[in-house]
């Protein structure tokens, strides 16, 4: 479990390792205060969504799933992929509902990111992966969280470097999104570089 | 109103979805270790996005403004799961090697972007042509970062050995860093670069996000909860 976690933060990090949630990654590591507030969404919804898309994934998708329901036959796993994208929706919108009648305070500082959660390729990366290595309802949970936790990370280093980086002189074409990639190419040859420290 | 002509050639490279409208990058660096891999991607992307901007245009006027993000990713969530099974069905071996990064086409922000900003407000034609230029582009830099890195990093294109290898007798010593996660992020950056022009230094400083921006506003314009 330490070993998945720690992996699922370092050398497994879904934006540096494997690309995903990018376009956001780029577009909202600006400044680290945006960072911060759009890595702690990143952090719950992924430790939320991973355990409840793994629940729905053994118990109705999987093959044979249904068998105690009379359909042993019956194999539902080509749905995964619109069940998947529809439990983050829901539970992104009830989470916002939650925030917004319990904490309010919250709901100003992350409410924006919220929406852009649902269409970020991290989180429903996240869960695929999960059906792919067949994780258990813990484990999904424990990679979930750790993943979280790792992207993150990496988009609040980012939006540290980036804020330093307005002083720098950069070559006028490299400037912005350019410079952008090969800060994130140095951060990701560093997380790899733990590979194996589980 | 820009001319059907010109709706092809800009994302070319202009306003490259990838390189420029910072748009549907995460596969964009995935699969880019082998040129098969990446031209296999290039066709499902291109499939779902065209025929989701088509689908989408033509139903425009029914779509109704609430719900019209949820209604979009059904349908491209339809067309990713028929193309998804037709690739499982037919080139098995590669769709394992591409991963869950088909499925993730539901999420990229090119196809998602395109519909929301396009497709919904122009007519079938013009939608499927805009669809078509973007498909075009997103191929163009995924062509040219599969080739780098697998020429680099092995060697060969498609799997056909290009450079004698040096484990073969041959003189080439694969670059192994080239088929690592850094070496995409490098590359994009200098294609980046590459892409520049002095006379739109603006567009190059990373927009504040077509598609993000516009799904954000989209969500804030409806009631709280």
């Amino acid at each position: 479990m330490t070993e998945l976690f720690v992996t699922a933060i370092v050398a497994d990090n879904l934006a540096l390792a494997f690309f995903l949630g990018m376009c956001t990654f780029l577009a909202v590591s600006r400044r680290v205060a945006t960072a911060v507030g759009l890595g702690i969404c990143m952090i719950v919804v992924l430790g939320l969504t991973l355990p409840l898309n793994q629940l729905v994934y053994t118990h109705f998708l999987r093959p044979g799933a249904l068998a105690g329901w009379g359909l042993p036959e019956l194999d539902l796993s080509f749905l995964t992929l619109v069940c998947a994208i529809g439990l983050i929706a829901a539970v992104v919108q009830v989470l916002e509902m939650l925030l917004y009648r319990y904490v309010p305070e919250l709901f100003d500082a992350l409410g924006v990111f919220l929406p852009l959660i649902t269409v970020n390729c991290a989180i429903l990366g996240g869960s695929l992966f999960m059906v792919e290595r067949q994780y258990t309802l813990a484990e999904s949970a424990v990679y979930g969280i750790g993943s979280g936790i790792g992207w993150a990370l990496a988009v609040i280093m980012l939006a540290a470097i980036r804020e330093r980086l307005e002083f720098s002189r950069i070559p006028e074409g490299l400037r912005g999104l350019g410079i952008s990639f090969i800060v994130t190419g140095l951060l990701s040859l560093g997380f790899a570089s733990l590979a194996g420290a589980g | 109103m820009k001319s059907p002509a010109s709706l092809m050639r800009a994302p070319l490279r202009r306003n490259n979805p990838v390189t420029v409208q910072v748009l549907g990058i995460c596969s964009a660096l995935a699969v880019t270790t082998s040129l098969t891999t990446a031209l296999t991607m290039c066709a499902a992307l291109s499939v779902v996005l065209c025929a989701a901007s088509t689908i989408i245009s033509a139903l425009r006027h029914h779509i109704p403004n609430s719900t019209r993000l949820i209604i979009q990713i059904t349908i491209i969530a339809s067309l990713v799961i028929v193309v998804d099974l037709l690739l499982k069905a037919y080139v098995y071996d590669i769709s394992v090697r591409l991963s869950v990064f088909v499925s993730l086409i539901v999420t990229n922000c090119l196809v998602l972007g395109r519909a929301e900003a396009f497709a919904m407000k122009q007519p079938v034609g013009r939608s499927l042509l805009d669809a078509m230029g973007n498909s075009a582009g997103y191929s163009l830099v995924l062509i040219i970062v599969a080739s780098i890195r697998e020429l680099g990093g092995s060697g060969s294109l498609m799997g056909y050995a290009i450079l004698p290898l040096a484990s073969e007798g041959g003189w080439f010593e694969p670059l192994s860093f080239l088929l690592k996660a850094p070496s995409a992020f490098f590359i994009i950056g200098l294609l980046v670069w590459l892409g520049h022009r002095r006379d739109d230094a603006d567009s190059v400083e990373l927009p504040d996000h077509d598609s993000h921006l516009v799904i954000t506003q989209a969500q804030e314009g409806r009631q709280r909860p």
